[in-house]
């Protein structure tokens, strides 16, 4: 927050700034900021009074007070949080029912995530277009392979034994791979001046766009298996990604299509000029120059999309906040919801977090770019 | 090419030729794609209903339906872990089921006339006769349904006791708010949490739950039983031998308990009884297995698998688990219950 | 060479539409089923827990579809208000010169906002909410309002001419903006300062009140109170209604805080200063120059945050709250194995109310675009 970006001041007078020692401009900063007048220095202690009794009644629950280590809810006898709970659940929580002497399969493809996730996002490593190559293709399929095996000895382990945050992860890492492509299709489509492609791309996006994403999981999972060849075993899983993927994309192709407007004309004017096509000019000029426009808004949808893979409780499947849930309900923890929903929130804010403030480093960096 | 585009007749025409170009299910196809696939698909609960099918953190799959499951894989494969369990919302067991997506479920379904009528699929027989009735905290004071006048009743969203739960009370005039929750998991919490008064389930749910809410004296099953529920495995209509396969292995267990068998005296029975019916049930004469198409051997691998149908009552819903339902009507018939098995000649 | 890529657009489309409706025709013939909206006129036989149009479990499917679109609607109006209160709330807090107010206020958005939805919905339902007293231990505010874990109880008013109340209360409240509008029309062309906000209430309150005393209708208000195992008399709002509408409020605020923030610094620090120079004070200035302005930038983003929340009410499902998804999508599937018609009808249902929601906010922009002279 700058100072330029707040409201009129009404009756805070500023106090000019003195450039003294460290206690005194401390003073002249908690005049200025805390205490302009009477009615702010209320407002302040006030506020301060509140998040302090959060803070006093959070603090001591998930810390002091909290029990660390038992074998069931009988155990947590303190007046704080049962972190026994978390402890004794930790490796369903993470793998789901994956049979626990193959649970190496699903740390290998974590592994292998964030070391792609950390090619992809680290702005000094080289390459970037493997990188992508590798998110896009290496990472989807040397994963499913993995996990689901049958192969060179490895046992098959179904697709409905994964859960947990493994099964958060595929569902967010394999939306965001491919409703990208698919968004910047879709977003071509709609600017394309061909009216058939462009009423469908329209039609398909504006459709996404107007029903909630649990009627999309509905029908992929509820509706879809009417439409595929009779005697086909629909795997619950995969059609979840399915629907992930088309209702992610529609958002996908907005986000792009911005990109692509806020591009000058002459850009496409130019490139024509000199001969090129449709895709060269595409591949060549516009996209590379809309990626940069368009990195904010592709990380808040996939903020949005990593939050909205917890509706997949609602048909069923185990992501970290079904296994959680169902772990309360295990007669020996009972009562635990508390905790279940603070350690979910956890790894959900850290997640979420991590790629806003992520978002936003880019964003300076690219703006940094422009300016030299 | 762009003329039957053009007409949609024509492609209306093309798209029924496609339609009608699929097999169609005969007799048997149900066996021949389970041997294909070396594994019998088996539509269970998603893993939270107490004593029929459950997921445990080792990723095993327990309970009275999942062993129903083994001892059909038992008999059609002769192996009870070649099972793929395919956990199933109730909202999608039978679309799925219709489709081929399972050969079988197993999933507290109730034999009801309108699934039966107009989904097209089979019940071959009933492994579990229920009751819904009525759960309520002993300090709430009810003695009676006919009290429950004005009180709120958590049921499941969607199943076939929301609907005998309304019909009661329609018949008796007196009126109730529903607590609908998607699973049986909420439905608890929403009881344990005084949210509702009573909890409106079948009784081995029921009783499931009061395993879950600490001590089972604070509870109480009030006397009305609002309905009975035929529950069994559920088959597709159009495979006449896989549904006969289903139904024998059920006979099997229950003519099993009858007889004597037990999982641990089976092979010794085999080789030593001097029963006819024993020996024909357990292939030593006699060819029932050849005759629906399936292993000799089919009732011996399943009691084996997963022994008698009283043993497998008791160590899933009965005294030997946490559930401890009585036996009553599932009793065998000769102890005043309903359980029999037609003959085995 | 754009024709080949439609033409092979409408090919791969015509032959997926072909597929997929042979597959679909293969099902529903396995199945025994057929395609049609019969089973709107079955009766459902099941009792829901929260309806605003009368209905019993004799009814039909089609009245169960209608109790869950005004089931719907009630929770995105009441989410959108509260969020809509709290959010501005959130906005201005953030930009507030006070350094902990601003500072709350941004913690509260980054807190709120990196939290799915539905853990905020399940949180508030099986943890707050759960922490309220059985009906007979309600806590009670004044012996009107109950507290209790069956829901907030509110004293409601009765009437026995419903449909007179309802007609006056819009009469009047058309009657109050129309006031409202040609007071402020007044005072912006004669440059007078004139309080617009008293007559129009008093017209809103009056109007209602004529009507009442004139036709003679009986008026009364039901105090909840204990009977039997719950409340009766006054307006109940079940748990999962309240955690609904509170956890999509705080949800969702953080969001509209964020757009709030947004579009009130997207006003160029030039028109505050030239309108502190001109003389105007605080409130004047967010009232006629801030405001007008930020609201153009606001209303897109704005919008688009309401349809999400009327799309994220379909969470309703997760708690047992009857909304469209709930009882329609959710418990007549499952009692009808009408799925396509269903999830079809569904959809149907939201997509409309997105599209008309759009086409009003694009007729609003061309309205209130600025119009260059």
């Amino acid at each position: 927050m700058t100072d330029a970006a707040t409201l009129p001041a009404g009756r805070a007078r500023p106090v000019p700034g003195s450039a003294g020692a460290l206690p005194a401009r401390a003073v002249s900063w908690l005049r200025r900021r805390l205490f302009a007048s009477w009615r702010d220095g209320l407002l302040s202690l006030g506020v301060i009074a509140v998040l302090g009794a959060i803070a006093w009644a959070i603090v001591p629950w998930a810390l002091f007070d909290a029990t660390w280590h038992g074998a069931s809810r009988a155990d947590c006898t303190g007046s704080g949080a049962c972190w026994a709970f978390v402890s004794a659940k930790a490796s369903q929580f993470v793998y789901g029912f994956y049979p626990p002497a193959e649970r190496w399969r699903p740390d290998i493809a974590f592994a292998l995530l964030v070391a792609g996730l950390v090619w992809l996002m680290v702005p000094r490593i080289p390459a970037k277009a493997y990188a992508g190559f590798f998110m896009m293709i290496v990472l989807p399929v040397a994963t499913f392979l993995l996990l689901h095996g049958g192969f060179a000895g490895l046992t098959v382990v179904p697709s409905d034994q994964w859960g947990g945050l493994l099964l958060t992860l595929i569902l967010a890492v394999s939306g965001i791979t491919f409703s990208l492509p698919f968004g910047v299709l879709f977003a071509l489509g709609r600017r394309s001046r061909m009216p058939l492609v462009r009423w469908f791309c329209i039609g398909f996006i504006e459709f996404c766009r107007g029903v909630p994403f649990l009627t999309v999981l509905f029908m992929a999972i509820v509706m879809l298996p009417f439409f595929l060849p009779s005697g086909t075993k629909p795997d619950p899983l995969a059609l979840a990604v399915v629907g992930i993927i088309f209702y992610e994309a529609a958002y996908m192709a907005e986000v792009v299509r911005g990109g692509l407007q806020a591009l000058p004309k002459g850009q496409y004017e130019a490139a024509m000029a000199i001969g090129f096509g449709y895709w060269r000019t595409m591949l060549h000029i516009i996209l590379p120059q809309a990626v940069r426009k368009v990195v904010p808004g592709v990380v808040n949808t996939t903020i949005s999309l990593l939050k909205n893979t917890t509706l997949v409780m609602v048909v069923g499947l185990f992501d970290l906040l079904n296994i959680v849930s169902a772990g309360v309900s295990d007669p020996l923890w009972a009562g635990s919801q508390a905790e279940g929903y603070f350690i979910v929130g956890l790894v959900f804010w850290l997640m979420s977090f991590g790629l806003s403030c992520y978002s936003r480093a880019i964003e300076a960096r690219f703006a940094r770019a422009e300016r030299t | 090419m762009l003329g039957y585009l053009r007409n949609p007749w024509t492609l209306a025409a093309g798209c029924l030729l496609l339609a009608a170009t699929a097999a169609s299910a005969e007799s048997g196809a149900t066996q021949k794609a389970i041997a294909a696939r070396g594994a019998l698909n088996c539509g269970v609960s998603s893993g939270v209903q107490t004593g029929m099918s459950t997921l445990d953190s080792n990723a095993k799959w327990s309970g009275f339906e999942v062993d129903f499951c083994r001892a059909v894989a038992a008999a059609v494969l002769g192996d009870a872990e070649k099972i793929k369990y395919v956990p199933l919302e109730i909202k999608t067991a039978f679309a799925t089921l219709q489709s081929g997506g399972i050969d079988v479920l197993a999933r507290t379904a109730t034999h009801t006339f309108i699934r039966d009528i107009e989904l097209n699929v089979e019940w071959p027989g009933v492994y579990l006769y229920d009751s819904q009735g009525f759960l309520a905290k002993k300090s709430l004071g009810v003695k009676s349904a006919k009290e429950l006048e004005g009180a709120s009743i958590c049921v499941s969203a969607g199943s076939n006791y929301e609907l005998n739960l309304a019909d009661f009370f329609r018949k008796n005039n007196m009126k109730f708010t529903p607590v609908a929750a998607n699973t049986r998991d909420q439905n608890e919490k929403n009881l344990a949490s005084g949210r509702c008064d009573v909890y409106a389930n079948v009784l081995s749910a029921l009783a499931g739950a009061v395993s879950k809410l600490g001590n089972p004296d604070d509870w109480v099953v009030l006397p009305e039983l609002i309905s009975m529920e035929p529950i069994g495995p559920v088959v597709r209509k159009d495979d006449a031998r896989f549904r006969d396969i289903v139904a024998w292995t059920l006979n099997a267990l229950i003519a099993a308990e009858e007889l004597g068998i037990t999982q641990a005296n089976v092979d010794q029975m085999k080789a030593s009884s001097t029963s006819p019916e024993v020996q024909r049930l357990l292939g030593a004469t006699g060819d029932f297995g050849t005759k629906l198409g399936i292993d000799n051997a089919w009732a011996l691998n399943a009691i084996k698998a997963v022994g008698n149908y009283g043993e497998m009552f008791e160590r899933n819903l009965g005294e030997k688990s946490p559930i401890k339902l009585q036996r009553g009507l599932n009793n065998l018939w000769n102890n005043k219950g309903l359980m029999s098995a037609p003959l085995l000649r | 060479m754009g024709w080949l890529y439609q033409g092979l657009l409408v090919a791969a489309l015509a032959l997926l539409a072909c597929v997929a409706v042979g597959n679909l025709h293969d099902n529903l013939a396995a199945r025994g089923l057929k395609l049609g909206f019969d089973f709107l006129w079955q009766e459902a036989g099941f009792e829901i827990a929260f309806h605003l149009i009368p209905y019993t479990a004799s009814d039909n499917y089609w009245r169960v579809f209608l109790i869950g679109i005004t089931n719907t609607l009630l929770v995105t109006v009441l989410a959108i208000l509260f969020s809509t209160i709290l959010g501005f709330a959130v906005g201005i807090a953030q930009l507030s010169g006070n350094w902990a107010m601003s500072r709350a206020a941004r913690i509260y958005v980054e807190i709120v906002r990196n939290l799915p939805q539905l853990l905020h919905i399940l949180i508030l339902y099986n943890v707050a909410l759960r922490a309220l007293p059985a009906p007979r231990a309600a806590i009670s505010l004044g012996d009107a309002v109950y507290l209790s874990n069956r829901g907030i109880l509110v004293p409601a008013l009765t009437t026995d001419r419903p449909g007179l109340l309802a007609l006056a209360v819009l009469v009047g409240l058309a009657a109050a903006l129309a006031l409202f509008r040609s007071l402020t029309g007044y005072a912006e062309r004669s440059g007078r300062s004139v309080n617009a906000w008293l007559p129009a209430l008093a017209v809103l309150l009056l109007v209602p009140a004529l009507a009442i005393g004139l036709s003679g209708a009986g008026l009364g208000i039901s105090v909840p109170r204990l009977k039997g195992f719950n409340f009766a008399g006054g307006w109940v709002l079940v748990p999962e209604l309240s955690a609904l509408v509170i956890a999509m409020a705080i949800y969702n605020a953080a969001f509209i805080g964020e757009l709030v923030r947004a579009s009130i610094q997207s006003v160029n620090k030039g028109q505050r200063e030239a309108s502190a120079a001109i003389g105007f004070g605080w409130w004047q200035t967010l009232r006629f120059i801030v405001i007008p302005q930020a609201v153009r930038v606001l209303l897109p983003p704005l919008s688009n945050q309401y349809l999400n929340i009327l799309k994220g009410s379909s969470l309703a499902v997760a708690i047992g709250y009857p909304d469209l998804v709930g009882v329609f999508t959710g418990i007549s599937i499952n009692q009808t194995g009408r799925a396509i018609e269903i999830v079809a009808m569904t959809m149907a249902v939201y997509l409309a109310i997105s599209l008309l929601i759009g086409a009003l906010i694009n007729l609003f922009n061309h309205m209130t675009r600025i119009v260059e002279r």
